[in-house]
């Protein structure tokens, strides 16, 4: 029997089925490997409740979510954290920096209590997962790299250094260089750098390396003019949930 | 009594959670309604504060699929409020990547979302074995629109180039005759892909409505011009939106709906095309003959019908700007134009895929004092339960299975993008 493998999502852009969908050469052999059994934005039909490989995208952030993603858990061998949203808590979290109640406030007015909201989690604060796709969106190469992984039943290779090594390589001028400032020398590489080469910064999507010298991060970016306050805007935009970003 | 209410949830093959309620009763529709059961993502709350240079990163957030049309409508907003006037070049680069975007969101939703109701199938995945070639060829047109995409701004999921002023980079002349050379040999699928829908005739559906699009008098508008409605047949400013567009709160709910001149109205493709059919490419108005879609075209499925219309005319305009840029020239180092001040209010107005897409942002000192953000889905909703509480009773002696089937197709039609619009609406859980 072909693995049998499903995707759900909670709170996210949806982004990351998409680039799933976007595997536009890879998609048709990959479908011979497995059956897709759920996949809300793509299927109409479920045809299994308990699944091999459970991909999930999208951070926890109502009761609701909570409920629903442990009984994902029980009904899934595998859990993969489907990008940024699930592995780090993505954009999401810049809201755990105000009062939620003004967050809630702020966008509903008077029927704010009726919007059940709290502190943004990624994934594994929930649930155990077992596999991680990065970034925001992923790179196709790592959506193919893990999904290859857990059907094999081996350990994904994801890097653990910075983006600056994949910039370099990619002979792009460094962005402190630019003027401008960047979360490459403390972000996870993987994605190739696309953010650099096309004239962008990094801006932490893939969450920080597994030892990140923030200090020095801090000071390149106090160096640069940025206050206390903005250097830690950089970090919360995409790894709020970090020590750092605190 | 027989109870033939329909209770679907979490509608498949769209983007988003929502569910479709219809009450029914002996042959009675007693209330029809879609509920967004998404979970709120608060995104004007988490831009207060942000810093004009970063505001489009994260607004790009707000979905997967219209990406480059948030970032294009975000970046508008920025300019507006910041004084910055974009290049002729940046525009023109603006409007190719713009084009992009639509063609890889309508064959998404054409071939890969709203065509397996049409024959029968629950999705694309049976058809990939039923009908290889169709569903190969709708990948390689998404190919086709992503690597457009890819070329002017890195990536269509959530683009890297595009900013406040213009550009952080721009493609060789080489890279974009390259692209263009691929599009043209991409021709041939586009008629097939006409034949293809021209086959998948629309139910029965006439419900007139208010159509609300951009209006722009030099071309048929995705990315400049006012903001027009079919029931006033006036254009306003952008920034004046608001004279227009009303968003509500329901007294028996508390989802926020919008309305405008009458109680609802339309947005997205068949607006566009009833508004504006005049200005489509003259292949675009042959594909419409051969979809035997015509303006004003009041059924609802045929929004399908539309996005087609609108690929042909996309893939002909993308052609047309990559020519008309390679032949005026354009300086591969210009500079994004910059901020000459830092405090202002400013309103973007774009056609993303989906229809009307406003972000309303003031700043201060550089930084987002106040955003608000209107989402085509959100405009549509009150749209979709009048055509919900017209169309249930129409149908609702079918089996049940058609009915379900039926009440899914009509809301899918509109392409809903249901985690763009949580933030501003909500109703009760069922």
């Amino acid at each position: 029997m072909k693995p049998r493998v499903a995707f759900f999502s909670f709170t996210s852009c949806e982004g990351c089925q998409l680039m799933f969908l976007n595997l536009e050469d890879e998609l048709l052999d990959l479908l011979g490997h497995v059956d897709i059994v759920n996949f809300r934005e793509a299927m109409k039909e479920v045809t299994s409740e308990e699944y091999d490989v459970c991909f999930i995208e999208g951070s926890i952030t109502t009761h609701e979510d909570l409920e629903e993603v442990k009984k994902l858990r029980e009904k899934s061998k595998i859990v993969v954290a489907f990008g940024a949203c699930a592995t780090i808590g993505g954009v999401n979290a810049m809201k755990n920096f105000q009062p939620l109640e003004d967050v809630r406030r702020y966008v509903y007015g008077d029927k704010w209590a009726k919007y059940d909201t709290i502190p943004t989690m990624a994934l594994e604060e929930a649930v155990k997962v077992d596999a991680k796709i990065f970034g925001c969106p992923p790179a196709k190469k790592e959506i193919l790299e893990v999904v290859t992984a857990v059907l094999l039943g081996r350990k994904p290779l994801i890097p653990d250094y910075p983006v600056c090594v994949e910039c370099k390589l990619a002979e792009n001028v460094c962005v402190f260089e630019r003027g401008m400032v960047c979360m490459g020398p403390v972000t996870r590489a993987g994605c190739g750098a696309p953010c650099p080469s096309y004239g962008g910064k990094c801006i932490g999507c893939r969450g920080l390396v597994s030892d990140p010298n923030n200090n020095a991060e801090k000071t390149l970016l106090a160096e640069r003019g940025l206050t206390v306050e903005d250097v830690l805007k950089e970090y919360r935009m995409f790894d709020g949930l970090t020590e750092a970003s605190k | 009594m027989t109870d033939q209410s329909v209770h679907v949830r979490h509608l498949t093959r769209v983007e988003g959670h929502g569910n479709i309620v219809v009450d029914a009763k002996d042959g009675k529709v007693l209330g029809a309604r879609l509920d967004i059961v998404e979970s709120p993502r608060f995104f004007e709350a988490m831009l207060k504060g942000r810093r004009w240079q970063e505001v489009h990163y994260i607004t790009s957030r707000i979905c997967g699929i219209c990406a480059v049309g948030h970032t294009s409508t975000s970046v508008m907003g920025t300019e507006m409020a910041l004084g910055m006037k974009i290049s002729e070049q940046a525009l023109l680069f603006r409007k190719l990547v713009f084009y992009g975007e639509q063609l890889q969101s309508h064959v998404l939703h054409t071939y890969f979302l709203a065509a397996p109701d049409f024959v029968g199938a629950p999705s694309v995945i049976p058809l990939a074995a039923k009908a290889p070639d169709v569903v190969k060829r709708a990948l390689r047109l998404k190919k086709l629109a992503n690597k457009l995409c890819e070329v002017v701004a890195g990536r269509h999921v959530h683009p890297i180039a595009m900013t406040p002023g213009g550009f952080l980079h721009y493609p060789a002349a080489k890279e974009l005759k390259a692209v263009k050379e691929e599009i043209l040999s991409y021709s041939g699928d586009i008629d097939e892909t006409v034949k293809l829908f021209a086959g998948l005739p629309a139910p029965e559906f006439h419900r007139e409505t208010e159509f609300i699009s951009l209006k722009d008098p030099k071309e048929y508008a995705f990315y400049e011009g006012d903001i027009y409605s079919s029931d006033t047949g006036k254009a306003i400013k952008q920034i004046d939106y608001g004279t227009l567009i009303k968003e509500k709160c329901i007294d028996t709910s508390t989802s926020k709906h919008c309305s405008a001149t009458r109680d609802s109205y339309m947005v997205g493709a068949l607006a566009r095309f009833n508004n504006n059919y005049d200005q489509l490419h003259p292949r675009a108005k042959h594909a419409a003959e051969t979809l035997k879609i015509k303006p004003v075209c009041c059924n609802t499925f045929m929004i399908n019908h539309a996005q087609v219309v609108e690929t042909v005319h996309c893939f002909e305009e993308a052609i047309a700007v990559i020519d008309r840029i390679l032949e005026r020239g354009y300086d591969v180092n210009e500079e994004p134009a910059k901020p000459t001040r830092m405090s202002g209010r400013g309103v973007g107005a774009c056609e993303v895929p989906r229809g009307l897409l406003i972000h309303d942002y003031t700043y201060e000192n550089g930084v987002i004092k106040e955003a608000n953000l209107i989402i085509p889905t959100g405009m549509n909703l009150e749209n979709i339960d009048a055509d919900l509480r017209y169309y249930a009773p129409k149908i609702i002696t079918k089996p049940h299975n058609d009915v379900e089937l039926l009440l899914e197709m009509l809301v899918r039609a509109y392409d809903p993008c249901i985690s763009c619009s949580c933030h501003l609406l909500k109703v009760e859980f069922v």
